[in-house]
């Protein structure tokens, strides 16, 4: 019998030459970027893009559960009485809201439109935080109705809400909003009212003899991507510094106090040499730093105020992945590699600051080749990664870019093209659409197109 | 046609050494295999005739890849005129 040898062929892939720069560490330092990634939470990423296009957006929400219960053991274990509430704007797909309002987490919203979807979402009222300094006199009146926690912005909401107050008859739940000088630069001070000048207590001392709204709490939201635990050493302390005082002057007691978000996700921001998860604090560093400034401030033990975090960033970041696919590959007048992608910053706004860690989805060699990623947007801002160190890929090959849960899918543009799909990975591995991919009948149906403008011969 | 300099080492892990200015350089397999053809053949066409003889590709994107590693193989100082 005659066997037949086949030579199979062998899976091509672009030629490629590097120099080798002898001492001279890569930039990357690691090697870690190169893993490729075929899979998200045992699915295969080329079957998630053949299913719901590309690019994609992929939540696992493995990671968010598992990065909140890190989180909440942090303070738990530090602190008594620990409350988050979910920070609407981080990202406010439904699906990604709900698994955080499934552990607990009340709802943290800055506008009215987000106050709308928590309360459609079933938070109820009394456990959904108003922040933000545009609330109009419709959504003050509704926040009041449902008994949330209205966090006052400026003296012209807090002379608005008083009115309301009185023409409602009802003492509303209020807490002011402190900005602060924390040691940071720059200094977040154009919203609420400053700590150093005496405007914070100016304004708590307005509230309290006013007698129609009751001050319930005291605010702080310091910055976002904070890389300093001892920040909110120092915010913590001078919110507990109010709130002791309030109780000496009028003998009233601060039920909680807010310490806002910003905690520094896991990224690596742009320029920094270090990457992202050598630098960033554990929420085990912030949580020490902000209830060693609370147990210290002179509370007494029934009195310790309930400990509020509206953190977004770093419990969502890890989170999310976007898939995307390589549209083309060209090489730059100055020699350098450039790689098209069919993703860029109308997507992936957060391309501006950081870094992302971004892997190829197949299989490849070990040979690597400097790249600059540009998106499909035919504008020179469009870059998704300056310099990505990736091994080569041809047309239609994906990669997978790291930590984009935090405010890509809710700071997206609908520009040029249409959002893509949004898909979560539940705790068993099995994929959900939780966000469906735009079409024109969703730009249509915005459109008004004026009876006279209906018809043209060209 | 263009070809390798003569001087120029090629180890069989794909590793390329420039004896005239001390670069160094290393290759994936496919640029190897370009590479040692450019030294051992006779005709752009012979290269990619191996090539494809090897690998699983198209013409086309043959011809794409091929220039664009001899641009490179310009850059790098590493090609001369025969
Ligand atoms: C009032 C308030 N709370 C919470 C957050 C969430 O911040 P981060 O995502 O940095 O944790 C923000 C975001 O800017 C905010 O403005």
């Amino acid at each position: 019998m005659l066997i037949e040898i086949k030579m199979e062929k062998q899976r091509y892939e672009r030629p490629v030459i590097r120099r080798l720069n002898v001492g001279v560490m890569n930039k990357f330092g690691t090697r870690t970027e190169y893993e490729p990634v075929t899979h998200i939470d045992d699915n295969a990423v080329a079957s998630l893009i053949k299913e719901h296009g590309s690019p994609l957006f992929v939540i696992s929400e493995k990671t968010i559960r598992t990065t909140f219960q890190d989180a909440l053991r942090a303070f738990n274990t530090r602190y008594p009485k620990v409350q988050f509430a979910w920070s609407y704007k981080t990202n406010y797909i439904a699906g990604v809201c709900n698994v955080f309002h499934q552990m607990g987490s009340w709802a943290e919203v800055v506008s009215g439109f987000e106050y709308l979807k928590a309360l459609k979402s079933n938070v109820p009222g009394n456990k959904i935080i108003f922040n933000g300094p545009d609330k109009t006199v419709e959504e003050l009146t509704l926040a009041i109705d449902n008994d949330s926690l209205i966090h006052i912005d400026h003296l012209d909401e807090l002379y608005t809400l008083t009115e309301l107050a009185i023409a409602k008859a009802k003492k509303p739940r209020v807490a002011i909003r402190v900005n602060m000088d924390t040691g940071i630069y720059p200094m977040w001070d154009r919203f609420g009212f400053n700590y150093e000048n005496g405007q914070a207590w100016d304004a708590i001392n307005k509230i309290v003899l006013a007698d129609r709204l009751q001050l319930v709490g005291l605010h702080a939201h310091i910055g976002t991507f904070m890389l300093s635990p001892s920040a909110y050493g120092v915010a913590a302390g001078k919110l507990s510094e109010l709130a002791i005082r309030v109780r000496d002057k009028f003998g009233r007691k601060i039920e909680y106090l807010d310490l806002g978000g910003g905690f520094a996700s896991k990224n690596t921001l742009k320029g920094s040499f270090l990457s992202g998860p050598d630098t960033s604090p554990t929420f085990d560093d912030f949580a020490e730093t902000i209830v060693t400034a609370i147990v210290n401030a002179g509370f007494l033990e029934d009195e310790l105020p309930l400990l509020i975090l509206e953190t977004g960033r770093a419990l969502v970041d890890e989170a999310g992945y976007l898939l995307g696919s390589v549209i083309s590959n060209k090489r730059l007048s100055d020699g350098r590699r450039a790689t098209i992608m069919d993703f860029g910053v109308n997507i992936l706004f957060t391309a501006f600051w950081y870094d992302h860690k971004i892997s190829p989805a197949q299989d490849f060699s070990h040979h690597t080749e400097d790249t600059v990623m540009y998106g499909p947007l035919c504008m020179n801002i469009d870059v998704v990664r300056e310099n990505a160190t990736l091994p080569p890929m041809k047309r239609g090959e994906h990669v997978v870019v790291h930590s984009v849960g935090a405010y890509n899918m809710t700071q997206w543009m609908q520009f040029i093209a249409l959002r893509p799909a949004v898909v979560m990975i539940d705790m068993k591995g099995k994929p959900h659409l939780v966000r469906k991919r735009e079409t024109l009948a969703n730009i249509d149906e915005q459109e008004v197109l004026p009876e006279y403008l209906r018809a043209f011969k060209l | 046609m263009v070809s390798l300099k003569k001087n120029i080492a090629i180890s069989d892990s794909g590793f390329v050494f420039n004896p005239s200015n001390g670069d160094s350089f290393s290759l994936n397999q496919i640029g190897l295999d370009m590479l040692l053809q450019l030294k051992e053949a006779q005709s752009e066409e012979q290269v990619k005739a191996a090539i494809m003889a090897k690998y699983d590709i198209d013409r086309d994107s043959l011809d794409n890849d091929y220039y664009d590693f001899l641009k490179m193989l310009g850059q790098f100082k590493l090609l001369e005129l025969s």
